[in-house]
Order: C-alpha cells, then sequence, then structure tokens
C-alpha cells in the first residue's frame, strides 16, 4: 500500500501553543485516473444556415471558426450569417406560418415537439459531448443537465400545444405568427429548447440565432427538426455575429421578440424597437443574493452555495453570486466553503471527473480577471483553492471574496464567472435590504431550517424565482424571470406561454 | 400440407405478469365468422382481489414517479399501441368491424393517451391554486391521486372504451383494476402486452375478463377500491352505487341508455383527471 | 425538517371551539404551563408530566450541531455516484476496500467450521499475493474462540465481536457487559455493539452515552465500534446527533458504525455522508479522529469504490486507511475480488471462480 503523501501545509504537529493541528488532507493519495468521455460527437467540418428546412450557405459565402474553449483547437465551420439570410429566413417562417403550421390542430402540432423530444433523447450522448466540446462545460453536466433537460423542455411543452384553451381562463389563446429569438453561449442547447419549444407549442414559426461562440448544438438540432419531419420554415436557424442578432430582432416580420443574455445588450435591443408593435419578453443579467441564516443546515447550505456559483463555471445569469451570511455562523460558513473548494475537480470537460470546465471564450475569461483585480483594489480578499489548471484553454479556479460590501463593485456588477462576493448581515430585514439593493432582480436563495422564514423571505425578495434550502433548480414547468432590469416576461409553465400567444 | 401456425393461449394482465384466472375457467370467444377463436380466463372475486394487492403494491411507487415519467410512459404506451396497430387491429377485427373502423379506433386511442400524457405535468398548475386567504398564512390547494380504482369498461369500443377510462386515472398516480368488455374482451388481452412493454410498472393497471354479474359485487363492495368509473346499465349502476355507500367510494358511471361518442372531443379532458384526485389545503404561517 | 424523535410539545392553555385565544383559563389562575388541560376550572393531567430536561437536551443538542436537509444531502451523495473510477485508481480503490473489509458472518447457523473457513478466506482472499487480507473478521461472541483457533495469535487479520445483545440491545446492562468482557477474555481484538434506541429516542442522552462508556471500559483497550442502527434512528437530523453523542465519549481510534445489518436498511451514501460530516466536525472541533463502518446492504465493488469517493471529498487522505474505515458486510469480498481480476485479465469474471461464491449458474 502506498503511504499517505501528506500534503499538509505549512503546519507540523505540535504547535507551541500546546494545540495540535487540525487539517484534512485532501491530496493525492487516490487519484482519479483520467476519464474521458469518447462517443463521437459527429460534427460536421462545416455547417451551413438552415432556413425553410434546409441547410443553405450563407448570402456572404463567408464561414466562421467555431473553437473548443477547453483546447483552444477548431471544431468546424459555421455560417456567417447576415441581413439577406434574416430576411430570407423571417420569410420562410412566415410562408410556413401561413401555409399551415398556424392553423395545424394543436394535437398533431405536439406530436412534431414529442418526435423532437424523443430524437434528442436518442442522441443524447452525442449531443452532450458535442456542448461540451463548443461551451467548455464539463460533460457531468451537458449529459446529466443540459441535454437531459432540453429534451423534457420539448416533452413538457408538446403537451400543451392541443391544451391552450386551459391557459388562460376565460379567454382563447391564438399563435403570434412569427417570432425571433436571440440566446446566449452559456446553455446553448438549453436556450434553443426553452426558446423554440412554447413558440411552437402555441402555433408559431421561429427565426433563431444562437450565440456566436457556441452554435454547434443548434445546427446539430436543425438535422433533428428534419428528422422529425418538421415542415419547413417552422424553425430558422442563423448562426453569425452579434450584428446579425441585432438585425433579427428589429425585423419588421417579427410579431414578438425573445432575448435571453446581458442587460447591456437586452437595452440596445429594446431601443431598436422601441415604438414598434413587438411584443417582448427580457431575460437579462443577475446579482442574486444567496441568504444563509444560522439555523440553517450548513453542509447542506455550503453545496447550495457551490452549486449556485461554481455550477457552469457561474456563467448563469441566475448564479448565486453574492452570499450573505448571517453573522453568528459567517466563520463556519467559509470555513467548510473552503474545504468544499479544495475536492472542486477542475479540468478537461470532457473528463467524466471534471468538476469545473473552461470558460465559454478568452474574451470572457478576461471580463473575469479584470474583475479580480478590481476586486482585490477595492481591498476584498481574494481565496482561491490550489488547482492544477489544463496549460491550453480557457480556465480559472473557483474564486471567493471575503470582505465585500454592498458599495463594492463586485457586489453589484454581475461578473459571469466563478466568482463569489461574500458580505454578512445581523437581522432578517437587513437581509432583505442587502439582498434587493441591486438593479437585477433575476433570483435569490434562502437557507433556514424556519418554514415560516422561507415564506417571508420569499414574500419581500425582489426577483422572480426564489430558491428555498436548494438552489439552480430547473423544471419546464417552473416559470423563470426576473424583476426590474433582469428583464420581464416568463419561460416556463403555464405562465409562460403566455408570452408566446394572444389572447381572444 | 399447410403450416399449421401456434395459437396464442389468452391470459390476462394482472401485477405485471400474465395469468389464468386462480378458478382455471375460461369462456369461448368466437371469431367474425363465428368460429372458435381462443378461451379466454373468466375471473373471479378472488383473481379481482389478488389484482387489488397487485395495484397496491404498485400503488406508493407509481404516485411518487415524478409527473413528467408519469407523462413519458403513458407516451410510450402511444409508442407501443402505434407501433403494433397491425396487431391490435386483428382483435378488433373479430368483433365482426370493418378495417378501417378497427384502424379508427386504434389511431383515436393512440392520441388519447398522447392527450392524457401530456397532462401528467400541467392538471397540477390548472386544477391547483395559492389561496389568498385573510391572514398571515402561505394557504395552498394540491391535488393527490385517490389510491386504487376500479374501472368497467363499455361492451362497445372495446379498446377505445376501455383507454378513455384507464388513462386519465393513471396520469395522476392512481392504479387500477379494470374489467374488459365481455362480448369483446380479446382486444384488452393484447393492450396487456402493450401494457408490458412501456415501462409501466407491473400492479399499475390491471386488466381483467370475466362476466359482469360475477364480478360487480366485489368491485363496489371491496374497501380498497377508492373510486369507480363504470359504463353500467340502471340496475347495475344502482347495484353499485348500493355497494359502493359502505366504503364511501367515489363513483362516476357512464350510462348505457345513452349512447356514448368515444371518438368525440368532449370524451376526453382535464376534467376526467380531476375525477380522480383528492384535494389537500395546507395552511403555514409566514413570518420571520 | 421533521423532528421525529422530539417528544410532544407541552400543552397551552385550551382552545374552546368557536372563541379565538382569549386568556380566560389565566384570569382563572386554573391552567398550568407544561402539560396539564383546564376544563372549567379543574386541572386535568392528560399526559404523564415528561421530565423538562429531555425536551430541552433535544433543543440544545440540535442547534449545537445542527440540522441536515434530506435533499440536500440526498444531491450531494448523487454526485459521488457520477465518479468515474478507471484503471489504476480503480485497482487501488478495489484493493483498499478488501483491506478495510471486517468479513462478516452473524448467522443464528454459524458453526466453528464456517468461522474457520471466514478466517482462512480472510487472511488470503485469493490466490494472489497482490491482494491484501481483510481488515477483520466479525462474528458473534459465542464464535470468538473458534475464531482465535483458526487465526493464531499473531494474525494479519483482526477479531471483532459483536456484543451488547446485538442486534436489538434489549437486554439489562449487566448482561450486555458481560458478553463484552467475555468476547474479550476469549480473544476479540474489536468490540461492534449497539447504542440503546430507545433511550435516544426518549431523549435519554446522558444515559445512552454512560451505556457507552460502560462498554469502553469493559473494552479493555480494545477499539470499539458504536453502532446507531439508523434504520431505527429514521431521520438524519437523529443519525447526526447520535454519531456526536458517541463521539463524545470515544477515543481516537473507535469507530461509529451505520447498522447491525440486521435491520431492512442499512448503510446508503446518505447516512454514510451525514456519519462523515459529523466525524469531520467533531474531529475539526476537538482533534479526536474516530474512525467510520458503513455496515450492511454494500454488496458490489461499484458501491464499496462511491462509498470511498465518499471518504476521499469529505474526510481526505487520512480516513482512506482501515484504521479510520471499514466495510461491514460478506458477499462484497466475492465482487471485489471479481473486478481485481477483471482489471488484471480485462476479461469479467463469473462469480463461480471465486470461493463461497453463493451463486454456481
Amino acid at each position: 500500500m502506498p503511504t499517505l503523501l501528506a500534503k499538509k501545509t505549512t503546519r507540523p504537529n505540535r504547535r507551541s501553543g500546546g494545540r495540535p493541528a487540525r487539517e484534512l488532507i485532501f491530496g493525492d493519495l487516490w487519484e482519479y485516473d483520467p476519464a474521458p468521455e469518447t462517443v463521437d460527437p459527429k460534427l460536421k467540418p462545416r455547417y451551413d444556415l438552415f432556413i425553410g428546412g434546409r441547410f443553405v450557405p450563407p448570402a456572404s459565402g463567408k464561414y466562421f471558426d467555431s473553437i473548443n474553449p477547453a483546447n483552444e483547437q477548431k471544431l468546424a465551420e459555421l455560417a456567417l450569417g447576415g441581413a439577406a439570410d434574416v430576411d430570407a429566413a423571417y420569410q420562410a417562417a412566415t410562408h410556413a406560418f401561413n401555409a399551415g403550421w398556424g392553423r395545424m390542430p394543436g394535437r398533431e402540432r405536439g406530436k412534431f415537439l414529442y418526435r423532437v423530444a424523443r430524437l434528442l433523447q436518442d442522441r443524447a450522448r452525442e449531443f452532450a459531448v458535442a456542448e461540451t466540446m463548443d461551451n467548455g462545460k464539463p460533460i457531468k453536466e451537458t449529459r446529466d443537465f443540459d441535454v437531459p433537460m432540453a429534451a423534457a423542455h420539448f416533452f413538457y411543452h408538446a403537451g400543451w400545444a392541443d391544451k391552450l384553451d386551459y391557459v388562460a381562463p376565460g379567454r382563447r389563446m391564438a399563435p403570434l405568427g412569427v417570432v425571433g429569438q436571440v440566446i446566449p453561449w452559456n446553455f446553448p442547447l438549453l436556450m434553443l429548447s426553452w426558446k423554440i419549444a412554447p413558440a411552437l407549442a402555441v402555433g408559431n414559426c421561429v427565426v433563431i440565432k444562437p450565440a456566436t461562440n457556441t452554435a454547434i448544438t443548434a445546427v446539430k438540432l436543425a438535422e433533428i427538426f428534419q428528422d422529425a419531419g418538421l415542415p419547413p420554415g417552422v424553425v430558422n436557424v442563423i448562426t453569425g455575429p452579434g450584428a446579425t442578432g441585432g438585425i433579427l430582432m428589429a425585423h419588421p416580420a417579427a410579431a414578438k421578440i425573445a432575448f435571453t443574455g446581458s442587460t447591456e445588450v437586452g437595452k440596445v435591443i429594446m431601443r431598436s424597437v422601441a415604438g414598434s408593435d413587438k411584443r417582448m419578453t427580457m431575460e437579462l443579467g443577475g446579482k442574486a443574493a444567496n441568504i444563509v441564516f444560522d439555523d440553517a443546515p450548513i453542509d447542506q447550505a455550503v453545496e447550495g452555495i457551490v452549486n449556485g456559483i461554481f455550477f457552469n463555471q457561474g456563467q448563469v445569469c441566475c448564479a448565486g453570486s453574492r452570499l450573505l451570511v448571517h453573522e453568528p455562523v459567517a466563520g463556519l460558513v467559509v470555513a467548510k466553503l473552503k474545504q468544499r473548494l479544495r475536492v472542486l475537480r477542475v479540468g478537461d470537460p470532457l473528463d467524466k471527473n471534471t468538476d469545473v470546465g473552461a470558460i465559454v471564450s478568452r474574451a470572457q475569461l478576461e471580463t473575469i480577471q479584470r474583475y479580480l483585480d478590481i476586486g482585490v483594489k477595492e481591498g476584498a480578499e481574494m481565496w482561491q483553492p490550489p488547482c492544477r489548471l489544463p496549460p491550453k484553454g480557457f480556465f480559472m479556479p473557483p474564486t471567493i471574496f471575503t470582505g465585500v460590501t454592498q458599495s463594492h463593485c463586485i457586489a453589484r456588477e454581475e461578473i459571469f464567472g466563478p466568482v463569489l462576493s461574500i458580505l454578512t448581515f445581523r437581522t432578517v430585514d437587513e437581509a432583505i435590504e442587502k439582498a434587493n439593493n441591486t438593479a437585477y432582480g433575476l433570483s435569490a436563495g434562502v437557507w433556514t431550517d424556519k418554514g415560516s422564514r422561507i415564506l417571508k423571505m420569499s414574500t419581500e425578495l425582489k426577483a422572480g424565482v426564489v430558491w428555498a434550502n436548494t438552489f439552480n433548480k430547473f423544471d419546464p414547468a417552473s416559470p423563470f424571470g426576473g424583476y426590474k432590469e433582469s428583464g420581464f416576461g416568463r419561460e416556463g409553465g403555464r405562465q409562460g406561454l403566455l408570452d408566446y400567444g394572444k389572447l381572444i | 400440407m399447410n403450416r399449421l401456425p401456434i395459437t396464442k393461449t389468452p391470459k390476462v394482465y394482472v401485477g405485471g405478469a400474465f395469468i389464468r384466472s386462480e378458478s382455471g375457467r375460461t369462456f369461448a370467444i368466437k371469431d367474425a365468422g363465428g368460429r372458435f377463436f381462443a378461451n379466454v380466463p373468466q375471473c373471479t372475486r378472488k383473481d379481482l382481489r389478488n389484482a387489488v394487492e397487485a395495484a397496491a403494491k404498485a400503488g406508493p411507487g407509481w404516485a411518487k414517479r415524478t409527473p413528467y415519467n408519469r407523462g413519458q410512459i403513458l407516451y410510450r404506451l402511444g409508442e407501443m399501441l402505434e407501433a403494433r396497430k397491425a396487431d391490435m387491429a386483428d382483435t378488433l377485427l373479430l368483433g365482426g368491424v370493418s378495417k378501417s373502423a378497427a384502424a379508427k379506433e386504434i389511431t383515436a386511442a393512440v392520441d388519447r393517451l398522447i392527450y392524457y400524457a401530456g397532462w401528467a405535468d400541467k392538471y397540477e398548475q390548472v386544477l391547483g391554486s395559492v389561496n389568498p386567504v385573510a391572514a398571515p398564512y402561505f394557504n395552498f390547494t394540491v391535488t393527490e391521486p385517490m389510491g386504487i380504482v376500479g374501472v368497467i369498461a363499455p361492451e362497445e369500443a372495446p379498446l377505445l372504451g376501455l383507454v378513455s377510462l384507464i388513462a386519465p386515472v393513471i396520469v395522476s398516480g392512481n392504479t387500477v383494476v379494470a374489467l374488459a368488455s365481455v362480448a369483446q374482451p380479446y382486444p384488452a388481452i393484447v393492450l396487456g402486452e402493450m401494457l408490458a412493454t412501456s415501462d409501466l410498472p407491473g400492479g399499475v393497471v390491471n386488466l381483467l375478463t370475466g362476466l359482469r354479474k360475477e364480478l360487480l359485487p366485489t368491485f363496489a363492495t371491496h374497501t380498497h377500491l377508492r373510486a369507480l368509473a363504470a359504463v353500467a346499465d340502471a340496475a347495475e349502476r344502482q347495484a353499485l352505487a348500493l355497494g359502493a355507500v359502505e366504503s364511501v367510494k367515489r363513483t362516476k358511471f357512464w350510462k348505457t341508455e345513452e349512447k356514448i361518442d368515444w371518438f368525440a372531443e368532449k370524451a376526453q379532458s382535464l376534467y376526467a383527471i380531476r375525477d380522480f384526485l383528492e384535494f389537500k389545503t395546507t395552511w403555514h404561517p409566514i413570518g420571520a | 425538517m421533521v423532528r421525529h424523535a422530539k417528544p410532544p410539545q407541552p400543552r397551552a392553555k385550551p382552545k374552546f371551539s368557536g372563541a379565538p385565544h382569549s386568556g380566560r383559563a389565566a384570569d382563572s389562575g386554573a391552567c398550568r404551563m407544561d402539560f396539564g388541560v383546564v376544563f372549567g376550572g379543574v386541572q386535568v393531567d392528560i399526559l404523564p408530566p415528561m421530565p423538562p430536561t429531555a425536551h430541552a437536551a433535544f433543543r440544545r443538542l440540535f442547534s449545537e450541531i445542527g440540522t441536515v436537509d434530506a435533499v440536500g444531502v440526498e444531491e450531494r451523495v448523487a454526485k459521488y455516484t457520477t465518479r468515474s473510477i478507471k484503471k489504476r485508481a480503480k485497482l487501488f480503490g478495489l484493493k483498499l476496500a478488501v483491506s478495510m473489509l471486517d468479513l462478516t458472518t452473524l448467522e443464528g447457523k454459524d458453526t466453528p467450521g464456517k468461522v474457520e473457513s471466514l478466517c482462512r478466506k480472510a487472511v488470503r482472499p485469493h490466490d494472489d499475493p497482490g491482494i491484501p487480507p481483510v481488515a477483520a473478521v466479525c462474528v458473534y461472541p459465542a464464535m470468538v474462540r473458534p475464531a482465535r483457533r483458526a487465526l493464531g495469535a499473531a494474525a494479519p487479520v483482526r477479531i471483532a465481536s459483536v456484543a451488547t445483545a446485538f442486534p436489538s440491545g434489549q437486554m439489562p446492562l449487566k448482561t450486555r457487559l458481560g458478553e463484552v468482557r467475555t468476547a474479550v477474555a476469549d480473544g476479540a481484538d474489536e468490540i461492534d455493539m449497539v447504542i440503546n434506541r430507545g433511550a435516544f429516542l426518549a431523549g435519554e442522552f446522558a444515559r445512552v452515552q454512560d451505556e457507552i462508556a460502560a462498554v469502553l471500559a469493559a473494552c479493555g483497550g480494545a477499539p470499539l465500534k458504536v453502532i446507531l442502527e439508523t434504520s431505527e434512528l429514521e431521520t438524519y437530523d437523529n443519525i447526526r446527533a447520535a454519531s456526536f453523542l458517541a463521539m463524545q465519549v470515544l477515543r481516537p481510534g473507535d469507530f461509529i458504525k451505520t447498522s447491525t445489518g440486521k435491520t431492512s436498511a442499512n448503510a446508503t451514501l446518505g447516512n454514510n455522508q451525514v456519519m462523515l460530516e459529523a466525524i469531520r466536525d467533531f474531529y475539526l472541533a476537538t482533534g479526536t479522529s474516530v474512525g467510520m463502518k458503513p455496515a450492511g446492504g454494500i454488496r458490489t465493488a461499484k458501491q464499496a469504490l462511491q462509498f470511498l469517493v465518499a471518504v476521499k471529498e469529505t474526510l481526505g487522505d487520512a480516513w482512506l486507511t482501515n484504521t479510520r474505515y471499514r466495510f461491514g458486510a460478506s458477499s462484497l469480498l466475492n465482487d471485489l475480488l471479481r473486478q481485481i481480476e477483471k482489471e488484471k485479465t480485462g476479461a469479467y469474471q463469473a462469480p463461480y471462480y471465486f470461493s463461497e461464491a453463493a451463486e454456481s449458474y
């Protein structure tokens, strides 16, 4: 048997004060061997735009590279869509809507969505690997969360297609026509399902642009639309740069637009469509407070904190990026948090044992680094667990800042990375005040043993989603969306459907 | 000489397995031309009792599944039925209907299963509620399945009628013990095979074949059956209702005197699910 | 959070139907604050008076050590099951698990012959010198002497004896202690005891601890493993509480153990996790390192590796040794051997290549 490799830090067994050192050794006595996922993602070298049910080359004739943020290698070429392609897409969508999709009985429309769900389930592992390579998130997450949840969204919304009379009591629902959608890079496939499924369930047709960085699962999903026999033009996928997204959002043929992304870009889009009749939903940024009271189940709260800010490398709009911890347990929580972080594995996203993967792009990594510098300059104390980062790719260790106050930049601005700002509070009212003291209002977390306090917090917190004794839980049946500058409109559940129809 | 085919022995689907009646009795069914086709189990009240036990065993686990999971299983039942349309059509042809009528009944049954599958993770949002009481309490009403439900299928539409009664009952987590059409029991025999391959846990649906007059009294009085969904004539309804009194069963009847159009839109609805749900309201204080 | 073990709250003033709580009884001065009920001014005891300390004891203990969220624990341990342990890491883990086994036989039909053959297998599990002996054999007190005869005086495998009226513990304390002394005298190196669950659930914590202390004394220097019987404690809160109660009287080198293996619910990743976290918190607070033994229900190598992942990620390297972690199991050994052989040869193995396999199909 190998001997223990004592990776103790500095302290010897006996100190001058006579107190024995008490530390846990998280060393390499039992190192996990590499466990790469080997399923073939079946990537094509080049993908075209998906318009009118067919893959067509972009009007510009140009393509751009998509790279794997874990190793900076090229994955595939994607079509550089522009204004002409957006036009063609809206034409195809309008035609499809008029030709029958808008009038198809809900029962039949739903069956297409069921087929998409089932086909995605069939090819789940292939899609998980593709998503991991494109986005950098761990295969464990794409396999166990992103892909199954995306399939679930299609399955869930399929069932609403013929039950729309139950969505809005006293009124009937009719589709809006063609909707334009732009989605972010943090959950590429999942965001596709969140946008497309409800739109189609209500009878709309879609023109959608995936994020520039992460479009591979979008064009693969288009293959599934073909296999499912989805009528041509019902969904059209335009890949391309951010500017193309702007054109898509402002297009006159869109009866409604839906955007998920940063608050900043959301405002740009809203300005560009101001004065038009377009319906819109916006799902923007957040700076959620994760509030831990002294009677919380502490170990589970620590797990929830970790899930809240290090899941998906912190690149989540509803991330619990501010920890508000009750003073009596602040030391304990931070100590346990540090212990827990020492066991998080940062590394190759395709390794099944990786917990924290790569940041999506060099630009995003640099943005996060800038915030780390700001945090240190502002006087907060930074801590990172010892980590062996891969030599290439856009990696960083999970990071926490203690000694943060509400006036700090790192407590107010959305960093969109694995960085936690830790503040303290003394009373319930103070926790509520600090939690709500932000322009955002997407989500919040509450950790306490007392049921009535959970309900009080839930009542007082200005957030569209409140997680009690848990965090980052999602379900197609659970409406998601924010208050204030985190946007408006809801996705998921009965409530989410209302944003995709008109009431008559 | 022509090859002699192997004929199938009909057995009933109970507790996830295919069994004969504990009594060993059978009754003969004929094909559309009046020729002998097969011997079908003539189930007894003991078979019914055993089926209820099987349903009781399967119930807690079925009710604890996520609604999404139940929806997927009902959808898969639809997949199984659709894939084996031809087999099911053969069972309906025994009753003398045309090929097109059989096909129509089967596609309607598949669509009905898909319809109810889609309700599994949605009806709660429509039927449940958060109630605005005039006091600092979070007050919410949720639904719950009732438990084991007895189903008496109609004589006509031996597939569609049976499916229309069973699907809304099980989608919410109830379990079922059903008596198939007496005149045309064979579709239920084959439906059992599809239930068995649909990922539905054994015991959630139990299909019995036999005679109404022998079994209805036990359906009425078995106290572990919490509800009855029955297509029955006036005398049968009277008897069922009387028998159900002692255990305060919830009863839902369709009258055979009235022609039921199982193909109509009205033959499926959210409220068919609601009829087999309990409602529970909880109060919890809101405060620091 | 459900506190199953908490005694009922003291009754306050009665509510008469319809009327809001008016304080009438307080005016009459005829209502006691604790357990009585006032009907028309007459004091009526409807519950036997509960010693005030039991209730307070529970509250104090829980507030000191904290509560556990069951859903949260289940989610944490689910992550252990997604760890992919391959090749060298797998072989290391499998051999480590073998070295941690308390190879157990606790059947009414045990005989010296059975125990003898168990001991032989314990010392040399397979025709492979690379596979270590197990940590211990675990037997009933009456089988300690045959075990010692079979192993000899200086064996690489220890003898652990269950004692204290295992599994129920429902015998007078004198008898239970007598068992311990006899087992030790007969040659047991370690003792596995059961705590007094009835006393725990009634809030009689001092009694639970006193009994453990008495067993400790009867052990002499032999390490003690304290079985909490998690299935009877039912909630994670209770399991955490019982862990602390036990550890407060234990010495470094002693263990807390999940279960007797004689009820329908035994070791799970969930109760293993709760106990590991208790051990961790206790160690960091006091410096005393107590060991952990999940027992019962661990039949496959895959499960065993998941339990070891839990240890690695909760307590770290210092607990990945048989002085601080054991598996109470019997058929697990064969599955470990099968998987070790598979790692060596690359071929999946039939169970009947390994001795004492249950099935020969």
